[in-house]
């Protein structure tokens, strides 16, 4: 490995080759009383190399993987009761690598199971590369709704929740609330344009009203300077002045470029969420409910560091593949495909509800967290939202509306 | 005069002694069981007098209070004080902490060996299970098992001690004459409590994510059946079963259904539910009195304990105790 963190697909071949003979020194120690079943797991990712608006935010390096490898070994400490030993191969593309080579590499050394923490458009190149092979993809890092929707594809599970879902999750919160009346400021990038519009259709779907809409130009520029707060702190009053009467300023911005300046800062005092403020998020550094606070534990332990969103859609990852694997006994992509499409699978992933793949589209259900950055204030879906098959399904776009036909 | 609870006091205080039913002492030596409920978030014990069904007494403890267990005497209740990564030792007659068991990291639930010589526990953060000895205080051993152990069951015949770990999904059959793993038997997802049936012929467990209770063939250590629940008007997601208890006579096992905010009443040998049981909000875990009358259920989130009444199977009353109960152990005096 280069000192950059790049791995070299050379690197990959090595590593691949070392995990194969520690599996058989492995099963050597382990006396032979059954067969070991090594599972194999590739980790594709391209790290966003946009600067955040906080500091804080700022991704570590192994921003993602860490949490694929707390589940590893996770999947370990039980594979060792059933002869089954897991592993997971980092592999960090630059911009201009070629993600194809990297699937064709783990093709070759028979990785069944590939985690993508990539862009929409890779993780579709990536898709169409691995129709026909033994591969099965995880989507842990795009949210696009077009992915579940008219761009779904029959070799990719989707854990990171939807745009939809993470707007649904709010604005069930916000209906609850009785904040009905938005105030929609998004980025001027396309990115932001999509959230926004999973915005929008979470309003009308839940009875909300977004009374004006705005948009924050992205002029450029770094987001560090010394001249601290003086400019923002003039810039954003303006920006939200004039508004018709509203109860909440809604942000999408995707791209990190503005929404951590809005709060405390609106012209009207009105509290912030979506980007900044009050987020849907799949997970939180500071959510400790239901068991979590173990795995935050064995987190921290591990990384040295608290566990977000990405590594924890890592970790789901994982360990939906330890748990389909164990269950199955099985490393073969079809059989784990139909069981995870199947009533039989269940994932315990500490947010108060079992999680199953909705069968139409392969995206992982879940309960929805809403942080302010220290605490977690509510978890969607809000009670009183049904469902005719699950609450959890009042999250997103359902069966009757879908647009996807796997294949 | 004595009123008819008294009555029943002194009875059940000495029940061998019949002349006292007929010719009561002066000065009664009745008193009633005791049970105690371990407040989560409280970080106190609540002592109920489970004849007035009240609180009489809170007492601060150590931090994130869970799991219980009682002496073979009654005199000392052995309390996981998980954030404190310790057993404390609570004197149920000084109603005080009177000293600490080394218990390794997070303890959350543990069970006392048939003899009251050991007491087994599961350590939530550290993937192992660990016996004490009471006496000397002293770590005895480790068992290596899945992630998260939870529940903590033991055959009536006190020769297989299981343990749940509830991210491996997995029920650990481990000998305790040589602490040795002999089978691992996967349940559905987060299994937490473990229990044999009275003849020692099955083992249930529950799975709070999996929404199920499986039952597991002791002979051949292989799941044959599995139970599942439904409740008019709620989501599958919602019923989350947890506590688990079966009657002494082994014909009717009552199961904690968490959010769902029932217990569950089912018929051992047919496996068919009877009845489900309105308690309180995430209801947790369950212990009987001795005499098996009555239930207790903690109800986590309404932060109150619901009392069963085992024969007409209704629940008789809502007490009200500390901040997120969690655990229960009821004495015999």
């Amino acid at each position: 490995m280069s000192c950059d963190g790049k791995l070299s697909l050379g690197a990959v071949s090595r590593i691949l080759f070392l995990a194969a003979t520690i599996a058989i020194i492995w099963l050597g120690a382990g006396g032979g009383a059954f067969a070991t079943i090594d599972v194999k797991a590739g980790f594709i990712r391209l790290p966003p190399t946009q600067e955040t608006v906080s500091i804080l935010d700022t991704p570590a390096q192994d921003d993602g993987i860490a949490g694929a490898r707390l589940a590893v070994e996770d999947n370990n400490t039980t594979g060792k009761f059933l002869g089954l030993s897991y592993s997971v191969e980092d592999v960090r593309l630059q911009a201009g690598d070629d993600p194809i080579q990297v699937l064709n590499s783990f093709v070759e050394h028979k990785v069944p199971f590939v985690v993508a923490d990539v862009p929409a458009s890779t993780l579709l190149t990536l898709s169409a590369a691995a129709k026909e092979k033994e591969i099965l993809l995880f989507n842990i890092g795009a949210p696009e709704d077009s992915l579940r929707e008219e761009d779904c594809r029959a070799n990719v599970f989707h854990v990171a929740p939807s745009y939809s879902m993470l707007a649904d999750g709010l604005a069930q919160y916000l209906a609850w609330k009785q904040w009905k009346r938005w105030l929609l400021i998004k980025g001027s990038h396309p990115q932001d344009e999509l959230y926004a519009d999973a915005l929008r259709h979470s309003a009308k779907k839940f009875g909300l009203k977004i009374v004006d809409e705005r948009i924050y130009q992205d002029t450029g520029g770094g987001r560090r300077s010394d001249s601290g707060s003086v400019q923002t702190q003039r810039l954003i009053p303006p920006l939200t002045q004039n508004a018709p009467t509203y109860d909440v300023l809604i942000a999408a911005d995707e791209s990190n470029v503005f929404a951590g300046y809005l709060p405390y800062g609106t012209w009207d005092p009105r509290p912030v969420a979506g980007s900044a403020g009050l987020e849907p998020l799949s997970w939180d550094g500071s959510h400790e409910q239901w068991g979590a606070a173990q795995l935050q534990n064995r987190f921290i332990k591990l990384a040295s560091r608290r566990m977000n969103a990405r590594d924890n859609n890592a970790w789901v990852a994982m360990r939906i593949i330890g748990e389909a694997t164990s269950r199955t006994n099985s490393i073969d992509p079809k059989t784990i495909k139909d069981y995870l499409a199947g009533p039989d699978f269940a994932i315990a992933a500490f947010k108060g509800q079992k999680e199953t793949f909705r069968h139409w589209n392969q995206q992982l259900r879940q309960p929805i967290l809403l942080g302010d950055g220290r605490m977690i204030v509510s978890v969607s879906p809000q009670e009183g939202f049904l469902h005719q098959t699950t609450e959890l399904d009042t999250l997103g776009l359902d069966e009757p509306e879908t647009r996807c036909t796997l294949q | 005069m004595m009123g008819l609870g008294e009555w029943a006091r002194a009875a059940r205080a000495c029940s061998a002694c019949v002349f006292f039913m007929i010719l009561p002492p002066i000065n009664s030596l009745a008193y009633a069981f005791s049970a105690y409920i371990s407040n989560e978030k409280g970080n106190s014990i609540s002592i109920i007098d489970t004849d007035r069904m009240e609180v009489t007494k809170t007492v601060q403890v150590g931090h994130r209070p869970r799991g219980l267990a009682l002496s073979k005497d009654g005199d000392e209740l052995y309390i996981c004080a998980g954030d404190d990564d310790l057993i404390q030792i609570f004197d149920t007659k000084k109603l005080a902490i009177t000293g600490t068991l080394p218990s390794g990291p997070d303890p959350e639930l543990l069970i006392l060996s048939p003899d009251g010589k050991l007491l087994y526990l599961s350590n939530e953060n550290d993937n192992m299970v660990t016996a004490i000895d009471v006496t000397t205080r002293k770590v005895i051993t480790e068992i290596p098992v899945g992630v998260e152990p939870e529940g903590m069951g033991l055959s009536p015949d006190g020769k297989i001690l299981v343990n749940t770990s509830e991210t491996t999904n997995m029920a650990h059959l481990i000998d305790t004459q040589t602490h040795k793993i002999i089978a691992n038997i996967l349940v559905d997802a987060r299994p937490r409590a473990a229990q044999y049936t009275p003849d020692g012929a099955e083992l249930w467990v529950s799975s709070e994510v999996g929404g199920t209770v499986s039952v597991i063939d002791t002979a051949g250590a292989k799941v044959k059946q599995k139970i599942a629940f439904a409740v008019p008007g709620l989501s599958k997601e919602a019923i989350q079963p947890v506590g688990l208890r079966f009657t002494k006579d082994g014909k009717t096992a009552f199961v904690a259904l968490g959010p769902a905010n029932r217990v569950a009443v089912i018929d051992t040998a047919t496996k068919k539910i009877q009845k489900y049981l309105l308690v309180g909000q995430r209801v947790w875990q369950l212990a009987f009195t001795p005499d098996g009358k009555y239930l207790y259920a903690t109800n986590g989130v309404s932060n109150d304990v619901s009392v069963i009444d085992t024969a007409n199977l209704k629940v008789v009353k809502s007490i009200p105790v500390g901040s997120f109960p969690w655990g229960v152990a009821i004495s015999g005096q």
